[in-house]
């Protein structure tokens, strides 16, 4: 199983990345056609379950993903396409709709071929501020929490190095 | 939990927890150093200990405030949940680009 990176960028970027074992229109299709969506987009070993999954996979179109916590209220995750040029290139905004006050980032997806059968995934989510960004991601699956994520980061693992 | 970054959510606070690792710091020397008047500081503080980020240490006359390890460590925990979503989705798109590729061979 390849393994997930996830690291912050400046005050108001995350970057997720990986490694997928097919070429990029594979991948491409996988992380666009709802269909496919709905089958991983909800974490479910949290315990999170797709309730809806919709998605116009055009410039211009629009998505939304519903996703349900236990018994929790559902909660949806929705945007725009910006760009669409599959299989390498994909940009979209999403909104966390609880959140929607706080605006949404853009989402700039890459998918690189590497070797013959092989795809490098990079994610690049920027928000408007980093304030939101802080906000947006630390309702990953518990409200109202904020946290500046890169510092933390970056102090607790230096934390736990000395602690060590 | 909540209280833990409810406490790190505001800008000086946060500055405050940075500047303790480089050390335990009196009052006087973190409202100087932040360009703080003591009693906004010594506030700030006092939210820090009750969220277990900041410690205080008695050394002779002085009252050191050092970083607490058991705040820190509820926020790694958290961390590495966030991380947790993220690897736990991509692992499941891995099954479904596996399951795609299975496919397309037959």
């Amino acid at each position: 199983m390849n393994t997930t990176d996830m690291t912050t960028e400046g005050d108001d970027a995350i970057v997720i990345s990986r490694t997928f074992n097919a070429p990029p229109r594979i991948v491409f299709e996988a992380w666009t056609n709802a269909d496919f969506v709905k089958k991983w987009w909800a974490p479910k070993a949290l315990g999170a379950q797709m309730v809806s999954c919709e998605a116009d996979v055009r410039e211009g179109g629009g998505y939304r993903y519903v996703i349900q916590s236990g018994d929790q209220p559902p909660f949806a995750f929705s945007g725009n396409y910006i760009e669409v040029s599959a299989p390498s290139r994909l940009v979209y905004t999403q909104a966390f709709e609880p959140m929607a006050d706080a605006g949404y980032a853009t989402v700039t997806v890459t998918f690189e071929a590497v070797g013959a059968n092989q795809t490098r995934m990079v994610s690049h989510e920027r928000y408007p501020t980093a304030e939101v960004r802080e906000m947006v991601l630390s309702t990953g699956m518990e409200k109202g929490m904020r946290i500046t994520m890169d510092q933390l980061d970056e102090l607790v693992s230096e934390l736990q190095a000395a602690g060590e | 939990m909540i209280e833990t970054f409810t406490a790190l959510s505001e800008p000086n606070r946060l500055r405050i927890v940075e500047l303790l690792r480089d050390g335990p710091q009196a009052v006087g020397v973190i409202a100087d150093t932040l360009g703080l008047n003591q009693p906004q500081v010594s506030k700030h503080l006092n939210t820090l200990k009750k969220a277990h980020l900041v410690e205080v240490e008695a050394k002779a006359q002085q009252r050191l405030y050092r970083l607490d390890m058991q705040g820190l460590q509820l926020i790694d925990q958290w961390l590495d949940r966030y991380r947790r979503i993220w690897t736990d989705r991509l692992d499941q798109l891995d099954d479904v680009i596996a399951d795609m590729t299975r496919k397309q061979e037959e």
